[in-house]
């Protein structure tokens, strides 16, 4: 039951049960379309971007209590953070749920460590980053939709 | 299930049983493993079933002492064979019930042998503003050949209904067949719900039309007794690693006529009566659909398999499914926050469900932590999903090896998932 304690921590429920930033945002200037085909899993990412910051985003969607949870939180941690800043995130998060060392110079992940338990659990790895992949897409506005496969 | 003096000791219950699914068990090797320290149990069968002993014997038994290509050595191996194939194809005819050899068609599986009729007869017979016509329960197998087809055609590709139960509406069919409907396909048990179609009924309607009925049987074939004679369908296809045979082999029926009408699918070798670089004469029936080196080792294969379900009996096997499935739809109706999704009165070895406040994604790793192999996901039938407003459910199948006592450790499984939730 470890295994699935790690998984599945108090914070990931309950973001998973109350997403954060979970609707459609009215000053987004760009978006993106996110869809697992394996499980169904669907997301819209809206983000307002201001220069080369990341004025506001939310999300909207539906998905399982990993992917859920991790766009909420996604979004919460990135409000404010420069754009290069949500890429280093990013490629420490992906290290973090697969199970890679993260490098030492990667910014803290703050919340985002919940997710450490990802990384025992292979097939759950897509859900745990389909909004960032989702994210990416807005932020470089390549305007089709986003495919974990 | 109550004696007058309490609940009955489960020898008991086992006598009352149709089959005897431990001693059944022993049959398949791969049902004896733990998982995550935890026995196996495998509730995932209407992805793929278990292959008993015999099946994996009969393989390695073929690439051990007989392995050789067919229908054209001279020599005893490839004699040998070529009986084996030849002999899996009469099995595979009285299995269900066609009235000549020649009408089985090898194939990769269900999926191709769908691919084949699209191609085949829906070329030859599907012009602009013809309609195809489907099922709202359909797998995305036997939808998209559909869609190729009518798009290729300017043909329009027409859904029929299904009711909250998931059960077909059968005179919602009817009223959608008219002059233009060149062909009906349809499944016979849905791979999401479980529910049973009333094939005869489908095929007695689309004849008065004169539209021939191809039923998608993936599901049907290791569940319920077949007889395409009397079902009077035009084509059928199943898949044998869903009847306990290997992967990458299936079979295509079809009425000979309409076959020997039909022009090939594949060129190439086997087809062909002989070639010309002016004019090639093709194969008679069944060869014409068999082109190239098929799947030798997984039709004798699925002809082991069929020799298997035989020797239980195919009517003990649904008697027993069914008591299962009665005894699952029971126990899962008990656990408050299910929801099950499929719940026609005629249905067969599927128990698909969601829960209230989990996504059936997680359910699925939950239980496969505790050992218990399930299907979660929309079920490669995505427009039946939208139709129940669901995004996915969790799935467990059943096959006769399975047992009361793995539903039970389901039912458990499932108290674990809305502990972690709660």
């Amino acid at each position: 039951m470890t295994e699935l304690q790690d998984l599945y921590q108090e914070l990931i429920l309950d973001h998973g049960r109350r997403p954060r930033n979970f609707k459609a945002l009215g000053s987004a200037n760009r978006s993106a379309e996110g869809y697992n085909p394996l499980c169904g899993d669907k997301v819209k990412i809206y983000v307002e971007i201001d220069g080369n910051t990341v004025k506001d985003l939310s999300f909207e969607g539906s998905g399982c209590a990993i992917s859920t949870a991790s766009a909420s939180i996604m979004t919460e941690t990135l409000k404010g953070k420069t754009r290069a800043e949500a890429e280093e995130l990013f490629q420490a998060f992906h290290d973090l749920v697969t199970g890679r060392q993260v490098r030492i110079d990667a910014p803290d992940l703050g919340k985002l460590e919940v997710f450490s338990g990802v990384s025992e659990f292979p097939v759950r790895v897509k859900c745990a980053t389909l909004s960032w992949h989702t994210l990416r897409a807005a932020l470089n506005d390549e305007g089709e939709v986003v495919s974990t496969e | 299930m109550k004696a007058p003096g309490g609940i009955l000791a489960s020898e008991q219950v086992t006598k009352m049983l149709s089959l005897d699914p431990d001693a059944i068990r022993e049959d398949f090797p791969i049902l004896e493993q733990m998982v995550y320290g935890k026995p196996l149990v495998y509730l995932d069968n209407a992805a793929t079933s278990q292959k008993p002993r015999v099946v994996i014997d009969e393989l390695t038994q073929y690439y051990s002492t007989d392995n050789s290509n067919i229908h054209r050595g001279v020599h005893l191996l490839s004699e040998r064979a070529t009986a084996s194939y030849e002999a899996a194809r009469v099995k595979a005819q009285r299995f269900i019930n066609a009235a000549e050899s020649k009408e089985v068609i090898f194939t990769r599986g269900t999926t191709e042998a769908i691919n084949l009729v699209a191609n085949s007869y829906g070329r030859a017979n599907v012009k602009a503003g013809d309609e195809v016509l489907i099922t709202a329960m359909e797998h995305h197998s036997n939808i998209v050949p559909w869609q190729i087809l009518c798009d290729e055609k300017g043909a329009r590709l027409r859904v029929a209904p299904i009711n909250d139960e998931g059960e077909l509406i059968l005179e919602e069919l009817a009223a959608l067949i008219n002059r233009k409907t060149k062909i009906i396909s349809l499944v016979h048990v849905s791979n999401a719900l479980g529910t049973i179609n009333p094939i005869r009924a489908v095929v007695e309607i689309a004849h008065r039309h004169e539209v021939p009925v191809m039923i998608d049987g993936a599901q049907a074939a290791p569940h319920i007794r077949l007889d395409v004679q009397e079902l009077d369908c035009d084509f059928y296809a199943f898949s044998g690693h869903k009847v306990y045979g290997p992967t990458g082999i299936g079979v295509l029926y079809g009425k000979a006529e309409l076959l020997d009408a039909m022009p090939p699918y594949q060129g190439g070798g086997d087809m062909i009566a002989s070639v010309a670089f002016d004019k090639t004469t093709y194969n008679t029936l069944p060869y014409k659909f068999e082109a190239g080196t098929p799947n030798i080792a997984g039709t004798i294969g699925l002809g082991a398999a069929i020799d298997y379900v035989n020797k239980l009996g195919i009517e003990r096997i649904a008697r027993y499914e069914h008591e299962l499935l009665e005894y699952g739809t029971e126990a899962l109706s008990q656990i408050s926050g299910l929801r099950l999704i499929g719940t026609a009165k005629e249905k067969a070895g599927v128990l698909s469900f969601v829960l209230d406040g989990v996504h059936p994604h997680d359910v699925g790793t939950i239980l496969d932590r505790e050992g218990i192999a399930i299907r979660t996901g929309h079920h490669c039938a995505m427009p039946l999903m939208n139709r129940f407003g669901i995004p996915a459910t969790a799935r467990a199948s059943l096959a006769f090896y399975n047992t009361r006592k793995e539903i039970d450790a389901l039912v458990e499984g499932i108290h674990k998932v809305k502990e972690v939730f709660a």
